[in-house]
């Protein structure tokens, strides 16, 4: 199972560091990164495996949120389905 | 991994636009609850409905947060309670109101739907019973909905049964008037209703339902109007029609998404996904600012009826190919009350009622959620469902009537959360008394040589 976690926000030192950090905590795999700076605005995809998660999903998903509010950041995780149920034929 | 551009529309979809789903209803049937015992029937109810919805809110609320859409509401249906009322008394049937209303309490969920009739070509004990319980049973209760269906394309218009109703909603209105007469949300009068509406406050479960099911109901007016926005002012109708298409299947997949999962976690077959745009009071999730947003001055101006038909059409197109199963009502919902942009329109007098009428010809269900005076004689408000019905009936469409008689025209009459509130709309001065109590059936229509 995969998930998306998505980070936007402004540009600061160590914003992928402190998500990776939080996925290494639960056992969350990361299998692909994509990420940009436009001015001063920070955006990153990160396309993760949650098969080997350590706490349930929804505790990781609350655990990023508030890694979010800590850093002012926009932090949200959801289920790769979505995605694709929405996308993809 | 999914494109990002996808992923970030997705997310802002949800988060600004105010996609959502907006129900998942469990339907459960009750025929095997059925006993001569009033007491023992409704304990049998009571231990049948809590004993399959028990994890229906926990597994609404795992899925939201585990794919980050909002589930809105979880919801109950069950067999219409007039085919369990029989061989009861009316206060046997003000203990089933009372019964399902305490298990929706327990279970969490915020309506439980299904104090129903169908009396369509005529009434049988049972649904005699049951309606003259409605008013007191949806005074008496909170999360109970009432729908009665008094009318279809194959049988005709039950007239008896309008007019009946036009005195239940009265009564209703006058037991609730401390609360903004607020039983009179929660009943609704039909022409041609389906069995697999997972919408309030007219869901029920049909006889021809399975023991249980799961119906989903999206919704995403936002969506569709920041889509429309987005496409500019240049592009045609033609064009329009597309965007709105492919802004209805992407909302629609992911209430098949939704339905599969809850189906799964639930071990409940999955019914339908419901097609629909439901709109909220909140800003930016209401149909009528979709039909502002193709080009109209207010809601309710000439022009409007044109707008929403195409919109509804649109929708339903976009919609069929993301779902495996489609049902229930389907297509643009416009209940005054519940949407911010009816609701401006109606205060400044873009709105009327005959102008909502003719809307309804085009769209999903019908006059909805609209206050008009609390003084309309039952005669009046009988008319104007029989008029609404017609259109229904002739169509060979659902139509259906929830009006709620409080206050004076020009009042502002609130309900609360997502039911909110409405300006009073002045209806004729002019009475159709005297063909409403000729009672009888309007012969159902003939459904060739139409013009």
């Amino acid at each position: 199972m995969k998930a998306v976690i998505s980070v936007t926000g402004c540009d600061a030192v160590g914003i992928i560091a402190k998500v990776s950090n939080v996925c290494a905590e639960y056992g969350v795999n990361i299998i692909d990164i994509s990420q940009t700076v436009l001015q001063e605005y920070f955006s990153m995809i990160m396309l993760v495996e949650i098969g080997g998660i350590s706490i349930g999903f929804a505790g990781f998903v609350d655990r990023m949120s508030e890694l979010g509010r800590e850093n002012h950041l926009e932090i949200h995780t959801m289920h790769e389905d979505i995605f694709n149920a929405m996308h993809r034929i | 991994m999914p494109n990002r551009n996808d992923i970030f529309e997705t997310i802002n979809m949800i988060r600004q636009e105010c996609l959502d789903i907006r129900t998942i209803t469990m339907g459960i049937s009750l025929f095997d609850c059925q006993c001569d015992d009033e007491k023992r029937l409704c304990s049998r109810i009571y231990d049948k409905i809590m004993y399959h919805a028990k994890d229906l809110v926990q597994t609404g609320n795992d899925i939201e947060k585990e794919y980050g859409i909002p589930i809105i509401n979880k919801r109950v249906s069950v067999t219409p309670a007039a085919l369990m009322c029989g061989g009861i008394s009316r206060d046997g049937a003000l203990n089933i109101a009372r019964t399902l209303d305490r298990a929706a309490g327990e279970l969490g969920i915020n309506f439980i739907g299904g104090y129903s009739a169908l009396v369509q070509k005529g009434f049988t004990n049972g649904s005699h019973t049951l309606i003259s319980a409605i008013p007191e049973a949806l005074a008496t209760t909170q999360r109970l909905c009432s729908s009665v269906n008094v009318a279809s394309t194959k049988a005709g218009i039950n007239m008896d049964a309008v007019a009946l109703m036009g005195k239940v909603i009265r009564e209703t209105a006058d037991l609730t008037r401390e609360n903004s007469a607020i039983g009179c949300a929660k009943l609704v009068v039909f022409a041609n209703v389906p069995e697999d509406n997972p919408f309030m406050a007219g869901a029920f479960h049909g006889i021809g339902e399975p023991e249980t099911v799961i119906n989903v109901g999206v919704s995403g007016p936002g969506v569709v109007a920041s889509a429309i926005r987005r496409a500019g002012s240049s592009c045609n109708l033609t064009e329009i029609a597309e965007t709105i298409k492919r802004t209805a299947f992407k909302i629609t997949r992911v209430g098949q998404l939704v339905a599969r999962l809850a189906s799964d976690r639930l071990n409940v077959p999955f019914g339908i996904v419901d097609l629909s745009l439901a709109p909220t009071p909140a800003i930016g999730d209401s149909v009528a600012y979709i039909l502002e947003s193709i080009g109209l001055e207010k809601c309710g101006c000439p022009g409007t009826t044109a707008a929403l038909a195409m919109l509804n059409d649109a929708v339903k197109k976009g919609g069929v190919m993301a779902s495996s199963h489609v049902g229930g009502l389907s297509g643009a919902f416009i209940p005054v009350s519940e949407d911010a942009g009816m609701i401006e329109a109606a205060g400044c007098g873009a709105l009327s009622l005959e102008k909502l009428e003719a809307m309804t010809a085009v769209c999903s269900v019908g006059l909805d959620m609209i206050a008009i005076p609390g003084d309309t004689p039952e005669a009046v408000i009988s008319g104007i469902i029989a008029d609404e019905i017609a259109i229904g009936v002739v169509n060979t469409k659902t139509t259906a009537v929830r009006l709620i008689p409080a206050g004076k025209a020009g009042d502002m009459i609130s309900f609360g959360g997502l039911l909110g509130e409405a300006p009073v709309i002045p209806v004729s001065r002019y009475s159709p008394e005297v063909m409403i109590n000729r009672g009888g059936r309007i012969p159902a229509p003939l459904q060739s040589l139409k013009n």
